[in-house]
Protein backbone atom coordinates (compact mmCIF):
# COMPACT_ATOMS: atom_id res chain seq x y z
CA UNK A 1 0.00 0.00 0.00
CA UNK A 2 1.16 3.52 -0.84
CA UNK A 3 1.60 5.52 1.92
CA UNK A 4 1.69 9.91 2.07
CA UNK A 5 5.43 9.18 2.88
CA UNK A 6 6.44 7.61 -0.14
CA UNK A 7 4.53 10.22 -2.15
CA UNK A 8 6.78 13.25 0.37
CA UNK A 9 10.07 11.14 -0.24
CA UNK A 10 9.83 11.36 -4.16
CA UNK A 11 8.50 15.03 -3.83
CA UNK A 12 11.66 15.32 -1.90
CA UNK A 13 14.30 13.38 -4.14
CA UNK A 14 12.66 15.90 -6.70
CA UNK A 15 13.67 18.88 -5.05
CA UNK A 16 17.03 17.98 -4.32
CA UNK A 17 17.82 16.91 -8.04
CA UNK A 18 16.41 20.58 -8.67
CA UNK A 19 18.54 21.93 -6.01
CA UNK A 20 21.53 20.04 -7.24
CA UNK A 21 20.85 21.46 -10.59
CA UNK A 22 20.61 24.92 -9.54
CA UNK A 23 24.02 24.80 -7.42
CA UNK A 24 25.60 22.89 -10.53
CA UNK A 25 24.76 23.58 -13.58
CA UNK A 26 26.27 27.25 -15.46
CA UNK A 27 23.79 27.38 -18.21
CA UNK A 28 20.74 29.77 -17.12
CA UNK A 29 18.42 28.14 -19.23
CA UNK A 30 19.40 24.74 -16.96
CA UNK A 31 18.88 26.70 -14.06
CA UNK A 32 15.28 28.35 -14.70
CA UNK A 33 14.67 24.53 -15.89
CA UNK A 34 15.25 23.02 -12.28
CA UNK A 35 13.60 26.08 -10.64
CA UNK A 36 10.89 24.31 -12.11
CA UNK A 37 11.80 20.51 -10.91
CA UNK A 38 11.73 22.22 -7.22
CA UNK A 39 7.86 24.08 -7.37
CA UNK A 40 6.62 21.06 -9.19
CA UNK A 41 8.47 19.06 -6.36
CA UNK A 42 6.59 21.73 -3.66
CA UNK A 43 3.11 21.17 -5.87
CA UNK A 44 3.65 17.24 -5.59
CA UNK A 45 3.63 17.58 -1.50
CA UNK A 46 1.37 19.86 -1.37
CA UNK A 47 -1.50 17.32 -3.56
CA UNK A 48 -0.23 14.84 -1.80
CA UNK A 49 -1.54 16.57 2.12
CA UNK A 50 -4.83 17.77 -0.21
CA UNK A 51 -5.89 13.69 -0.56
CA UNK A 52 -4.72 12.45 2.95
CA UNK A 53 -6.47 14.95 4.86
CA UNK A 54 -10.05 13.94 3.82
CA UNK A 55 -12.66 16.09 5.18
CA UNK A 56 -15.96 15.21 7.29
CA UNK A 57 -17.81 15.34 3.20
CA UNK A 58 -15.37 12.72 2.33
CA UNK A 59 -13.63 15.02 -0.60
CA UNK A 60 -10.06 15.63 -0.27
CA UNK A 61 -9.57 18.99 0.80
CA UNK A 62 -9.23 21.11 -2.17
CA UNK A 63 -7.62 24.48 -0.23
CA UNK A 64 -4.18 22.86 -1.02
CA UNK A 65 -5.42 21.91 -4.81
CA UNK A 66 -6.46 25.96 -4.94
CA UNK A 67 -2.70 26.60 -3.54
CA UNK A 68 -0.99 24.58 -6.67
CA UNK A 69 -2.80 26.19 -9.17
CA UNK A 70 -1.78 29.49 -8.09
CA UNK A 71 1.70 28.17 -7.57
CA UNK A 72 1.13 26.94 -11.14
CA UNK A 73 0.27 30.03 -12.46
CA UNK A 74 2.94 32.20 -11.07
CA UNK A 75 5.17 29.92 -12.08
CA UNK A 76 4.71 30.47 -15.34
CA UNK A 77 4.77 34.17 -15.37
CA UNK A 78 8.25 33.28 -13.71
CA UNK A 79 9.50 31.91 -16.48
CA UNK A 80 8.23 34.12 -19.13
CA UNK A 81 9.58 37.16 -17.24
CA UNK A 82 13.30 34.98 -16.64
CA UNK A 83 13.42 33.57 -20.37
CA UNK A 84 12.94 37.63 -21.69
CA UNK A 85 15.37 38.60 -18.97
CA UNK A 86 17.63 36.03 -20.39
CA UNK A 87 17.36 36.89 -24.30
CA UNK A 88 17.65 40.94 -23.26
CA UNK A 89 21.22 39.86 -21.28
CA UNK A 90 22.02 37.80 -24.37
CA UNK A 91 21.39 40.58 -26.62
CA UNK A 92 24.23 42.43 -24.11
CA UNK A 93 26.46 39.86 -23.42
CA UNK A 94 26.48 36.87 -25.89
CA UNK A 95 26.02 34.13 -23.32
CA UNK A 96 23.88 32.47 -20.84
CA UNK A 97 26.85 30.85 -18.59
CA UNK A 98 26.75 32.36 -15.04
CA UNK A 99 30.32 32.15 -15.42
CA UNK A 100 30.96 35.04 -17.54
CA UNK A 101 29.03 37.31 -15.79
CA UNK A 102 30.59 38.53 -12.81
CA UNK A 103 30.14 42.26 -13.12
CA UNK A 104 29.02 42.52 -9.56
CA UNK A 105 31.67 40.37 -8.13
CA UNK A 106 34.71 42.00 -6.08
CA UNK B 1 -2.87 4.45 -5.95
CA UNK B 2 -2.19 0.95 -6.48
CA UNK B 3 2.24 0.24 -6.40
CA UNK B 4 2.01 -0.99 -10.07
CA UNK B 5 1.24 2.41 -10.91
CA UNK B 6 2.88 4.67 -8.64
CA UNK B 7 6.36 3.65 -8.65
CA UNK B 8 6.85 3.22 -12.22
CA UNK B 9 5.67 7.06 -13.36
CA UNK B 10 7.76 7.88 -10.07
CA UNK B 11 10.83 6.43 -11.04
CA UNK B 12 10.18 7.51 -14.92
CA UNK B 13 9.85 11.09 -13.33
CA UNK B 14 13.01 11.32 -10.97
CA UNK B 15 15.28 9.57 -13.75
CA UNK B 16 14.33 12.04 -16.29
CA UNK B 17 14.44 14.83 -13.83
CA UNK B 18 18.21 14.03 -13.23
CA UNK B 19 18.40 13.71 -16.82
CA UNK B 20 17.50 17.48 -16.88
CA UNK B 21 20.36 18.22 -14.64
CA UNK B 22 22.85 15.77 -15.84
CA UNK B 23 22.72 16.34 -19.79
CA UNK B 24 24.39 18.79 -21.75
CA UNK B 25 22.84 19.79 -24.25
CA UNK B 26 19.81 22.33 -22.97
CA UNK B 27 17.60 20.62 -25.98
CA UNK B 28 17.82 17.31 -24.45
CA UNK B 29 17.72 18.93 -21.14
CA UNK B 30 14.28 20.66 -21.87
CA UNK B 31 12.50 17.48 -23.83
CA UNK B 32 13.51 15.21 -20.73
CA UNK B 33 11.83 18.10 -18.90
CA UNK B 34 8.62 17.42 -20.52
CA UNK B 35 8.90 13.63 -19.80
CA UNK B 36 9.43 14.36 -16.31
CA UNK B 37 6.39 16.90 -16.25
CA UNK B 38 4.16 13.97 -17.92
CA UNK B 39 4.72 11.36 -14.79
CA UNK B 40 3.93 13.88 -12.57
CA UNK B 41 0.98 14.90 -14.18
CA UNK B 42 -0.10 10.67 -14.15
CA UNK B 43 0.92 11.34 -10.02
CA UNK B 44 -1.19 14.14 -9.59
CA UNK B 45 -4.17 12.10 -11.21
CA UNK B 46 -2.94 9.31 -8.85
CA UNK B 47 -4.04 11.52 -6.19
CA UNK B 48 -7.45 12.38 -7.48
CA UNK B 49 -6.77 15.44 -8.55
CA UNK B 50 -7.43 15.20 -12.10
CA UNK B 51 -7.75 19.00 -12.33
CA UNK B 52 -4.42 19.78 -11.30
CA UNK B 53 -3.09 17.06 -13.58
CA UNK B 54 -4.42 18.37 -16.52
CA UNK B 55 -3.62 22.06 -16.08
CA UNK B 56 0.10 20.14 -15.48
CA UNK B 57 0.04 18.73 -18.50
CA UNK B 58 -1.89 22.40 -20.24
CA UNK B 59 0.47 24.93 -19.01
CA UNK B 60 4.04 22.83 -18.29
CA UNK B 61 4.24 20.19 -21.36
CA UNK B 62 2.19 22.78 -23.32
CA UNK B 63 3.10 26.30 -22.66
CA UNK B 64 6.51 26.59 -21.25
CA UNK B 65 8.16 23.63 -22.91
CA UNK B 66 7.30 25.75 -26.07
CA UNK B 67 8.65 28.58 -24.58
CA UNK B 68 12.49 26.90 -23.56
CA UNK B 69 12.34 25.52 -26.93
CA UNK B 70 11.78 28.54 -28.35
CA UNK B 71 14.59 30.49 -26.49
CA UNK B 72 16.76 27.83 -26.86
CA UNK B 73 16.44 27.93 -31.22
CA UNK B 74 16.48 31.80 -30.94
CA UNK B 75 19.71 31.73 -28.98
CA UNK B 76 21.12 28.63 -30.94
CA UNK B 77 22.08 27.99 -27.72
CA UNK B 78 24.93 24.69 -28.41
CA UNK B 79 26.10 21.82 -26.07
CA UNK B 80 28.59 23.43 -23.37
CA UNK B 81 31.86 21.61 -24.77
CA UNK B 82 35.29 22.25 -23.23
CA UNK B 83 34.80 23.83 -20.48
CA UNK B 84 36.64 22.18 -17.43
CA UNK B 85 35.00 21.14 -15.10
CA UNK B 86 35.39 22.37 -11.05
CA UNK B 87 35.47 19.46 -9.21
CA UNK B 88 35.39 21.28 -5.94
CA UNK B 89 32.51 22.63 -7.01
CA UNK B 90 30.75 19.57 -8.37
CA UNK B 91 31.72 17.52 -5.12
CA UNK B 92 30.31 20.83 -2.94
CA UNK B 93 27.15 21.09 -4.87
CA UNK B 94 26.40 17.22 -4.70
CA UNK B 95 27.15 17.23 -1.30
CA UNK B 96 25.15 20.01 -0.29
CA UNK B 97 22.26 18.57 -2.12
CA UNK B 98 23.03 15.55 -0.40
CA UNK B 99 22.60 17.33 2.65
CA UNK B 100 19.17 18.73 2.17
CA UNK B 101 17.90 15.72 1.04
CA UNK B 102 18.96 13.73 3.94
CA UNK B 103 17.23 16.60 6.29
CA UNK B 104 14.19 16.04 4.30
CA UNK B 105 14.10 12.14 4.76
CA UNK B 106 14.87 12.61 8.33
CA UNK B 107 11.89 15.20 8.66
CA UNK B 108 9.64 12.33 6.83
CA UNK B 109 11.01 9.42 8.94
CA UNK B 110 9.75 11.12 12.12
CA UNK B 111 6.53 12.46 10.92
CA UNK B 112 3.37 9.90 12.18
CA UNK B 113 0.86 10.29 9.75
CA UNK B 114 3.91 9.51 6.73
CA UNK B 115 3.39 5.97 7.86
CA UNK B 116 -0.22 5.75 7.28
CA UNK B 117 -2.42 4.74 3.82
CA UNK B 118 -4.75 7.19 2.71
CA UNK B 119 -8.15 7.79 3.67
CA UNK B 120 -10.85 6.58 0.81
CA UNK B 121 -12.92 9.31 -0.36
CA UNK B 122 -16.78 9.37 -0.12
CA UNK B 123 -17.88 9.17 -3.54
CA UNK B 124 -15.93 9.73 -6.96
CA UNK B 125 -14.22 12.95 -7.57
CA UNK B 126 -14.47 13.29 -10.93
CA UNK B 127 -16.27 16.64 -10.80
CA UNK B 128 -13.37 18.13 -9.04
CA UNK B 129 -13.12 21.25 -11.28
CA UNK B 130 -16.63 21.52 -9.98
CA UNK B 131 -15.22 22.23 -6.00
CA UNK B 132 -12.31 23.60 -7.43
CA UNK B 133 -13.98 26.21 -9.06
CA UNK B 134 -16.34 27.13 -6.44
CA UNK B 135 -13.28 27.70 -3.96
CA UNK B 136 -11.32 29.86 -6.57
CA UNK B 137 -14.18 32.10 -6.90
CA UNK B 138 -15.61 31.69 -3.76
CA UNK B 139 -13.51 32.04 -0.90
CA UNK B 140 -10.05 32.87 -2.94
CA UNK B 141 -12.01 35.18 -5.14
CA UNK B 142 -9.37 38.14 -4.45
CA UNK B 143 -5.92 35.91 -4.66
CA UNK B 144 -7.49 35.14 -7.92
CA UNK B 145 -7.89 38.89 -9.05
CA UNK B 146 -4.40 39.26 -8.12
CA UNK B 147 -3.35 36.43 -10.19
CA UNK B 148 -5.02 38.33 -13.05
CA UNK B 149 -3.14 41.21 -12.23
CA UNK B 150 0.53 39.67 -11.99
CA UNK B 151 -0.34 38.05 -15.38
CA UNK B 152 -1.03 41.54 -17.26
CA UNK B 153 1.84 42.75 -15.73
CA UNK B 154 4.23 39.85 -16.63
CA UNK B 155 2.87 39.97 -20.01
CA UNK B 156 3.60 43.73 -20.39
CA UNK B 157 6.90 42.90 -18.60
CA UNK B 158 8.06 40.23 -20.77
CA UNK B 159 6.81 42.94 -23.88
CA UNK B 160 9.47 45.60 -22.19
CA UNK B 161 12.08 43.24 -21.67
CA UNK B 162 12.79 41.70 -25.04
CA UNK B 163 12.03 45.18 -27.66
CA UNK B 164 15.42 46.54 -29.00
CA UNK B 165 16.03 49.87 -28.14
CA UNK B 166 16.05 52.24 -30.73
CA UNK B 167 19.15 52.98 -31.43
Amino acid sequence: MITLGDYLIVSGILFAIGFAGVMLRRNLIVILMSLELMLNAANLSLVAFSRFQVQQSGLPNYNAQVFVFFIITVAAAEVAVGLAILVALYRARQTTDVKDITSLKF
Amino acid sequence: MSPFLFWPFALLMLMFGAAVVVNRNPVASALSLVVSFLGLAALFMSLDAYFIGIIQVLVYAGAVMVLFLFIIMLLDLRAEEGRQVSWLALIGGIAVALALLAQILYVIRNLKSAQQPFPPLASSTFDDVHNVGLLLFGSYNLPFQIIGILVLVATIGVVLLSKREPR
